[in-house]
């Protein structure tokens, strides 16, 4: 049966680096392939979610675009007319090249002028699928507990996995990092966060339509994450937290004259969240960046032909699976990092009265 | 920021923010009212029952333990009562025979003392006629004297004792 196995996975292997070949012959005369472009490219937002290019054709799901000019105000239109029209301005609009494919607007002196952007972008459509699925799958899981009694069986399957997940984030993560007896306000949020950022970075592994965008690698996602756990941290945190802060049971010439321990303990506010931000980003981001250039391995050296293409396709197609299979276990190491280190400074933040 | 000209995922884009924000706030919000809430008091409920639970049968098995012990109490004082009920019959079937035995011997001394009384009564009776008789023949002898007039001491003392021989062995 293994044996079998193998066979099929060779096969597989082989078929690849055969359409790698293919690959290589139907674009030799194509421009060289831009790996930066291309991995900046696919890890970035866009106004549309680009699925496929098929016979030349781009197969993607238009998104809408809706703009707030501060000279002509509301404006919602279609990301495909901007394709549509031949100068690629479109009501005043246009993507702007030099600004990652920004929508720009030029005013009357020709200044190049950002609007109001609250385009359904492809990040935003992956947002939402995400919240979608958390909506289906924890009041669909919530919904099997009504009519049922405290003694009744616990749950199995899929609402078991649901409850033991759940539990496993509730006790070993924001229970043992808060403590006992402040974590219960804290348990929507840090949950919501977990779920959040496990599944975004769970979907953004999916390379095809209803996942793949690079949400969780986006700092404007991190950064308000981030910033949710330096709100609740710093507005949970007790009369011993703010002295802690700014009068530290220190020696006294560490504080009095220049108030050195205080200028780092107030940075220690920022830098925490700040941590927590570049982390996540920057792993889903190297994660991201190693898959999508791995692929453009296959592309780049298919280009330069078969005999280096095919055993260097099968590398790269080797390292791929291996990549993912880290990817999946990243996914959920930094949602579980981020959850445990945002209920560990909200713990610090309920600092026990020291004894004197 | 603008000016620097960074890649897209690293600059900060106003528009993502908005969403991002309310799409975490419609899930925070659904998710904390109807979903995670809901399933930890569940499991929390579930716990406690199950905590509850043993310690129920711990005590009903302390219970069980103890109305086993009872039990085992009563009978060994059931046993005890017996073997009281059976010493005390015992005692009280030897005093009846001991009274019984004291009733007999007393009756029978009784009736040995009037047998006694009895005896020394005939036996006085009996006294009474061998002194009339002795007597009797003492006069009858005598009278015999009387009527021998006896010369002789000698002779007339061994005929007395010959006579009184006489007389008793007549007897």
């Amino acid at each position: 049966m293994n044996y079998c196995k193998s066979i099929i996975c060779l096969l597989f292997v082989l078929f690849l680096g055969v359409s790698g070949l293919y690959a290589s012959n139907s674009e030799k005369n194509a421009e060289s392939v831009d790996v930066k472009e291309i991995v900046l490219g696919h890890m970035g937002d866009d106004y549309s979610w680009h699925i496929s290019t098929w016979r030349g054709h781009h197969i993607s799901i238009l998104l809408p675009v809706i703009l707030r000019s501060e000279t002509t105000g509301w404006h919602v239109f279609s990301s495909a007319r901007f394709h549509d029209s031949e100068t690629g301005v479109y009501q005043g609009f246009f993507q702007n090249p030099e600004k990652n494919g920004k929508i720009y607007e030029r005013d009357a002196q020709g200044n190049e002028i950002r609007p109001w952007d609250f385009s359904i972008t492809k990040n935003v459509v992956q947002i939402w699928i995400v919240v979608v699925l958390m909506l289906l799958i924890f009041v669909g899981s919530a919904r099997w507990y009504r009519n049922k009694l405290k003694g009744d069986a616990a749950p199995g399957g899929f609402v078991g996995l649901v409850e033991m997940f759940v539990m496993m984030v509730h006790d070993d993560i924001i229970k043992a990092s808060i403590g006992e007896k402040h974590y219960r306000p804290y348990v929507p949020y840090l949950l919501t966060a977990f779920f959040f950022i496990f599944i975004t970075n769970l979907m953004g592994l999916i390379p095809i339509f209803p996942g793949g965008a690079n949400v969780t690698g986006n700092i404007t996602i991190t950064f308000f994450l981030a910033m949710c756990t330096l709100l609740i941290v710093n507005f949970s945190g007790n009369k011993e937290y703010w002295k802690e802060i700014f009068w530290p049971p220190v020696p006294a010439w560490l504080k009095v004259p220049v108030p050195m321990m205080p200028v780092i303990e107030l940075f220690g506010i920022f830098t925490k969240p700040f941590a927590l931000m570049v982390r996540l980003f920057a792993n889903i981001m190297g994660g991201h960046a190693i898959i999508l250039s791995l692929t453009c391995v296959i592309f780049i050296t298919c280009q330069l032909g078969a005999f280096i293409g095919t055993p260097l396709t099968i590398v790269s197609f080797v390292l791929m699976i291996f990549m993912n299979c880290l990817e999946l276990l990243v996914a959920f190491i930094q949602a579980y990092v981020f959850t445990m280190l945002s209920a560990v400074f909200i713990g610090l933040a309920h600092p026990e009265i020291h004894e004197k | 920021m603008e000016s620097l000209n960074l890649p897209s995922i690293l600059s900060p884009d106003l528009g993502l923010l908005f969403w991002m924000l309310l799409a975490f706030l419609v899930v925070f919000f659904v998710l904390g009212k109807y979903g995670f809430p809901i399933i930890v008091q569940m499991v929390e409920e579930r716990k406690n029952f199950i905590d509850e639970s043993l310690k129920n049968a711990r005590e009903a098995n302390e219970k069980l333990a103890g109305v086993k012990s009872e039990s085992e109490r009563i009978l060994k004082e059931a046993r005890d009562k017996q073997a009281e009920i059976l010493k005390e019959a015992m005692a009280t079937r030897d005093s009846i025979v001991r009274e019984a035995r004291e009733q007999a011997q007393l009756e029978g001394q009784k009736l040995l003392d009037e047998a006694r009384t009895q005896i020394q009564i005939e036996k006085d009776g009996a006294l009474r006629e061998i002194r009339n008789t002795v007597t009797d023949i003492s006069i009858g002898i005598a009278e015999k004297l009387m009527r021998r007039q006896l010369s002789i001491k000698g002779e007339q003392e061994r005929y007395i004792g010959q006579m009184l021989d006489e007389m008793i062995g007549k007897q």
